[in-house]
């Protein structure tokens, strides 16, 4: 187990430099600057600014450079957000998309599971075809399109939430946007917790427990839901990661500082630091989720040991 | 009380989706013609017999009925309408839905007729999606049957390299892609099918891996058939199953992804709009004239629908586990 986890996050690092240089010279070839404004600054002035910055430099220095202080765990200066390394702007909105992110995915998880046995359990039934017919809206309708609408219903029209804005993440300005972003999973969710349910039910292991005489009601609890579980258990990294990008809508439609608000904004302004830290932040986010995921996966299903 | 899902019909045909695997290798390198159809129990070829199994399934003949609808009035529908895509109405400022002057759906804030907006621009999100989806058709498919055909120290290395993709944040690199080589539809198309092929490959890997020890196979390579073609002819066309049901499921990944690109306002550029693009305005525009947001969602929604009733259906359809 150790050695397994060891040798994955050896994996990460071909993984992260990848990320890193992609997005390194992607953002450099991009035609601007992030000192070009609406007020032209006069050559010398922006010759110095480029000189404190580095940007003199060529290319593959200033990615040496880069990758110097990357390793020190130094992002850099933001260009845009005046006073504000890219770290200090990131451990600012990461709590912010972590309690959205998390609850979503909390919400998803505990709603989308019941469904998803319900269904299986009464397969084919007035419950099953209600719950599917909901599960495919979830997912033909877009977050952005439901965000939207959930504002203007709840938010504007009826005025039970706040239509927007985070006020120190005060509970009724979570609402809206959680539940908008874990739509979507939770029609995911229960559609796989469907299938995989109904997969379990017919195996052998299942019709023993029946044979032994074991009520319904234990057959489905002691035995068929956790090894039902499992592909649920592996979504979940493909869950995270698709939360992570519906954040950046989300946060846009309801003015959430998140870091996803920061890393379309910094793409936009050019902010060459902030842009590559944001990546750079998920790139290791995303891995170390997918670690916590295959680990939880091998607990749940004893066939699975991870020795070599 | 649930026991009654389960129903055993008897028929216990293991292996019939693929037609050949006799236990004498066929005489030629193709395997389709079988020796043994006289005493098969069913003499229909697996196309035939998933296209009897869909056209039974409601909701995937009625998904791709209206799906047929939508692209047919996406592509013929401007000509008959008297409005061009961006022709302005100086008489009708994001006026709503009405019969009267013309524009059925109604106009948008610059005087525009919705309907014809949303027709273009679903010809974009349209084209973007089948464009796409095939450039990650044809990259996930050669990938994944090379890698698994292959085997060995190639297969291992290639799937390395399909895992680091997995966990690149692929989203933020679309969306700097977008931001740095402006927005360009070309570039949508192939950013989208680049991102997009990671999952064909393992599928199709997987179908590879287990097709290549099959009799047909081996027969192909006794006869000494190139490598090269026993993965173009023999090894893609068996695992085509699960590849159909794959790519109507990548579709209406892929409008969505360019829905949210646009939504960002990353996605294609005026004059041409599509769907994600109108959603977008809709939105701004939501309290004052809601049949913005409503129309371009509705259809963005009903082709989403569609598609994913569609490729539940291939599924259950070409499924032998479903028979």
């Amino acid at each position: 187990m150790l050695s397994y986890t060891l040798k994955r996050l050896l994996m990460a690092i071909p993984t992260l430099l990848i990320v890193i240089t992609i997005s390194f010279f992607l953002m450099r070839v991009a035609p601007g600057g992030p000192f070009d404004g609406e007020r032209q600054l006069p050559p010398e002035i922006e010759a110095n600014l480029k000189a404190a910055y580095h940007l003199d430099e060529p290319l593959p220095m200033q990615y040496l450079r880069y990758m110097g202080n990357l390793l020190e765990g130094d992002f850099g200066p933001s260009f845009k957000y005046k006073d504000f390394s890219v770290t200090e702007l990131i451990m600012q909105g990461f709590p912010v998309s972590l309690e959205i992110g998390g609850l979503a995915i909390l919400l998803a998880l505990l709603v989308g599971l019941p469904l998803g046995i319900a269904a299986a359990i009464r397969r084919n039934s007035t419950v099953d075809y209600l719950v599917m017919g909901t599960a495919l809206t979830g997912i033909a309708v877009p977050n952005f399109v439901i965000a939207p609408i959930f504002a203007l219903v709840f938010g504007v029209l009826l005025a039970w939430l706040p239509a927007g804005g985070w006020n120190g993440g005060a509970w009724p300005n979570l609402v809206l946007p959680v539940v908008a972003l874990s739509i979507q999973q939770i029609a995911y969710i229960a559609r796989m917790m469907r299938a995989s349910m109904i997969e379990t039910l017919g195996s052998h292991f299942i019709r023993t427990a029946r044979a032994k005489g074991l009520s319904e009601t234990e057959v489905i609890w002691r035995h068929a839901i956790r090894p039902a579980m499992l592909p649920v258990v592996s979504y979940l990294g493909p869950a995270i990661a698709g939360i992570i990008t519906g954040s950046v809508v989300i946060e846009q439609i309801f003015g959430i500082p998140g870091i996803g608000r920061y890393f379309v904004q910094g793409a936009l302004n050019r902010d060459y630091t902030l842009v590559m830290g944001t990546v750079v932040f998920y790139g290791v986010l995303i891995v170390l989720m997918n670690l916590i995921v295959d680990l939880l996966y091998s607990a749940l299903d004893p066939q699975i040991r991870y020795d070599d | 009380m649930t026991s009654d899902s389960k129903p055993y019909s008897g028929e216990q045909r293991d292996g019939a989706p693929l037609p050949a695997g006799g236990p004498k290798p066929p005489p030629g390198p193709d395997p389709t013609p079988d020796p043994r159809a006289a005493d098969a129990p069913v003499g229909e070829s697996l196309a035939k017999d998933a296209w009897r199994r869909l056209t039974q399934n409601r909701a995937a003949m009625a998904s791709l009925g209206l799906l047929i609808a939508i692209v047919v009035v996406c592509i013929a529908g401007p000509w008959f309408l008297p409005w061009g895509l961006a022709e302005v109405d100086w008489n009708a400022f994001g006026t709503g839905p009405t019969l009267e002057n013309a524009h059925y759906l109604g106009t948008d804030a610059n005087g525009r007729d919705l309907l014809t907006r949303v027709l273009y621009g679903g010809r974009v999100s349209l084209s973007v999606a089948l464009v796409a989806s095939f450039v990650s058709l044809v990259i996930g498919v050669l990938y994944g049957a090379i890698s698994g055909y292959v085997g060995g120290r190639v297969d291992s290395l290639m799937m390395r390299f399909v895992d680091i993709m997995y966990s690149l944040p692929f989203m933020f690199l679309v969306i700097l892609l977008m931001v740095v080589f402006g927005r360009n539809i070309f570039l949508i198309y192939a950013a989208i099918g680049a991102v997009e092929w990671l999952d064909m490959a393992r599928i199709v890997r997987g179908q590879t891996l287990a097709l290549k020890r099959r009799e047909f196979i081996e027969a192909a390579h006794a006869l000494g058939v190139r490598d090269s073609k026993i993965v173009t002819r023999h090894l893609i066309p068996n695992a085509i199953g699960p590849v159909i049901v794959y790519v109507t499921l990548t579709v209406p990944k892929v409008i969505l992804l360019e829905s949210f690109l646009s939504f960002l306002g990353l996605g294609v550029q005026e004059p041409l709009t599509s769907w994600g693009v109108l959603i977008s305005e809709g939105v701004d525009m939501m309290e004052s004239a809601p049949w913005m947001l409503l129309v371009p969602s509705f259809f963005l929604a009903a082709t989403l629908f569609c598609l994913n009733f569609l490729g539940d259906g291939l599924r259950d359809a070409l499924d032998p586990k479903t028979r």
